[in-house]
């Protein structure tokens, strides 16, 4: 288990709730943000703030140099060859929509195939049923195996020679599944497609090396991994990159204006139009140093140990239903449930005011839900500062609902 | 734990609806059917009414999703036989108001639906509870129109 003093550089944490100590599980959605990452924010507003790219002028300079060191950072943090390769954005479902508006309107034909699974988040359905309508392509979804893992044979029989991009999680926000991206993405390139991975459950928890998994494209969020919302990153691959058009025009991403004509900036510049994220990107960076100083590694096992821990306790109530993966290290610290007789709902207000903050509902994928024959569940997600503790309050927290609601029927 | 106040949200008229929930099912002769969910949390509604000269003759209900969503909708249903359309827009703008906190009318007999005024306090649960009353006057906003 990772220092106990690190829960202590998380702020938000030490609080009451309804008059009981924080316990948030709901990391998945949004992580908390450690100090580091406050300061550097406030930092930057209070001593640098200023527009980059264009300034002759100290403050000028000292933005541009955050903000792309930022850059840098989250290169390393991949694995990317080159900063060149990475885009800032709004987060992880606009470096999807980036690439089905600018990739897949230029590459998808009439009769050409998008395959992505039954697992998948709203923002990695949508644009792809857009950029299908729209094309008159179609769309395929690779079924899940009963423990809510994804089988390579399905893969296979699924992706085709008439696929022109793959697009899949690489963690489920909903079943903790962990998915293996690299084989996929051979498979896709076997048959000639583009593999596209949306990384906002996986880049938070684990190392990601993108030249390893050898995928095209990977979207990631800032804000679930400590850093601040309205940043999130699309790393491609060069050569895709430079063929690709901006999805979005106006300053910043300009070379040469005429009144008829104009040119675009170089890479990553041409993706990024409009005054960036700058405060956001900086943000970003210092997550990036906090969690690479915890060891990515560490943060995963940390995950695996409560997501083990938490499988375990969670069975000893009696009509508890746990979905996905049985085998704790087959999954990320995300675990979804349903109590029998309790709607989600009503467990999730029961438990807040307790002061335990989980998530209820259908997580934004319909699809799964459909899928585990579900309308709504209830969903436990851990980070580094979460501990067995907070399991334990949780675990209690379910018992206190169950009683509850079997005394008030 | 505060159990005064979930107390307060669940009270017993709330529970018994919604474990043993008044007209549920499908009308046959339905002059209105009605479907609405919260895309927020998965609820679901599918409402059918019968509206003759004016006056909701029959209401039933069918759905998924938690307490306070079923209860109120069932004790919606229980609430709108006989009454005319402006009836029901009135008891929906009190439902409206007991969820925002503010005064309601309180010159109608509103039955079990009083039970409802805790939902005030859960703020993340008020669009639980009215979820029914908008697929309702959305019902008959269109009945009218039609």
């Amino acid at each position: 288990m990772l220092d106990q003093d690190l829960r202590n550089q998380f702020p938000i944490i030490n609080q009451e709730v309804n008059g009981h100590p924080l316990v948030y599980l709901d990391s998945a959605a949004t992580s908390q943000k450690p100090q580091q990452v406050i300061d550097a924010i406030s930092h930057y507003y209070t001593y640098d703030n200023s527009n980059v790219h264009r300034g002759v002028h100290t403050l000028g300079n000292r933005a541009t140099e955050g903000y792309e060191g930022a850059r840098e950072k989250v290169r390393r943090f991949l694995n990317a060859k080159s900063t060149e390769e990475i885009i800032f954005t709004r987060g992880t479902t606009t470096a999807l929509n980036l690439v089905a508006q600018s990739y897949g309107f230029a590459n998808v034909e009439a009769g050409d195939e998008i395959v992505i699974t039954y697992m998948e988040h709203h923002s990695n359905i949508i644009p792809w049923q857009q950029l299908a309508k729209a094309k008159g392509a179609t769309l395929k979804y690779i079924d899940l195996e009963e423990d809510g893992t994804i089988s390579l044979d399905k893969v296979r029989e699924t992706v085709t020679n008439q696929t022109k991009i793959v697009s899949v999680m690489h963690v489920s926000n909903v079943l903790g599944t962990i998915n293996p991206i690299q084989e996929i993405t051979k498979i896709a390139h076997e048959n000639g497609a583009v593999m596209v991975v949306d990384g906002a459950q996986a880049a938070p928890h684990l190392k990601v090396d993108v030249e390893a998994l050898d995928c095209d494209f990977y979207a990631f969020s800032g804000h679930k991994m400590g850093a601040p919302t309205g940043i999130g990153v699309l790393y491609g691959k060069k050569a895709h990159l430079n063929k690709m058009e901006p999805v979005e025009f106006g300053g910043e991403m300009i070379d040469f204006v005429g009144l008829q004509e104009s040119t675009w900036k170089e890479l990553p510049w041409k993706f990024e139009g409009g005054t960036p994220i700058i405060a956001g990107a900086i943000g970003l960076g210092a997550a990036i140093d906090f969690l690479e100083k915890i060891g990515l590694d560490n943060v995963e096992k940390h995950e695996h140990e409560l997501a083990a821990y938490a499988l375990e306790r969670m069975k000893e109530i009696e009509g508890i239903t746990i979905y996905g993966p049985d085998n704790a290290e087959a999954r990320a610290g995300v675990i979804t449930f349903n109590l029998e007789e309790v709607h989600p709902h009503d467990l999730a207000t029961v438990l807040d005011m307790n002061g335990i903050a989980v998530r209820a509902g259908h997580h934004c994928a319909q699809p799964l839900m459909k899928w585990l024959k579900v309308s709504a569940t209830a969903r436990a997600s851990f980070y580094v500062y979460n501990t067995k503790e907070d399991i334990d309050r949780l675990v209690d927290g379910l018992r206190i609902a169950k009683e509850y609601f079997t005394d008030v029927i | 734990m505060s159990s005064r106040n979930l107390d307060q949200l669940y009270r017993s008229v709330i529970m018994d609806h919604y474990k043993t929930p008044r007209n549920k099912g499908v009308l046959e002769e339905s002059s209105v059917t009605v479907d609405m969910n919260n895309p927020t949390c998965g609820d679901v509604i599918h409402l059918t009414m019968q509206i003759e000269d004016g006056i909701v003759k029959d209401a039933k209900f069918e759905g998924e999703g938690c307490s306070i969503s079923m209860a109120s909708a069932s004790m919606m249903t229980q609430m709108l036989k006989g009454r005319t359309a402006e009836q029901a827009h009135q008891l929906a703008e009190i439902i409206s108001n007991m969820m925002l906190g503010n005064e309601y009318d309180t010159s109608i007999d509103l039955g079990d639906i009083e039970a409802l005024s805790g939902v005030a306090k859960f703020p993340a649960r008020i669009k639980c509870a009215t979820l029914a009353w908008k697929a309702m006057e959305k019902g008959i906003d269109g009945e009218s129109e039609a």
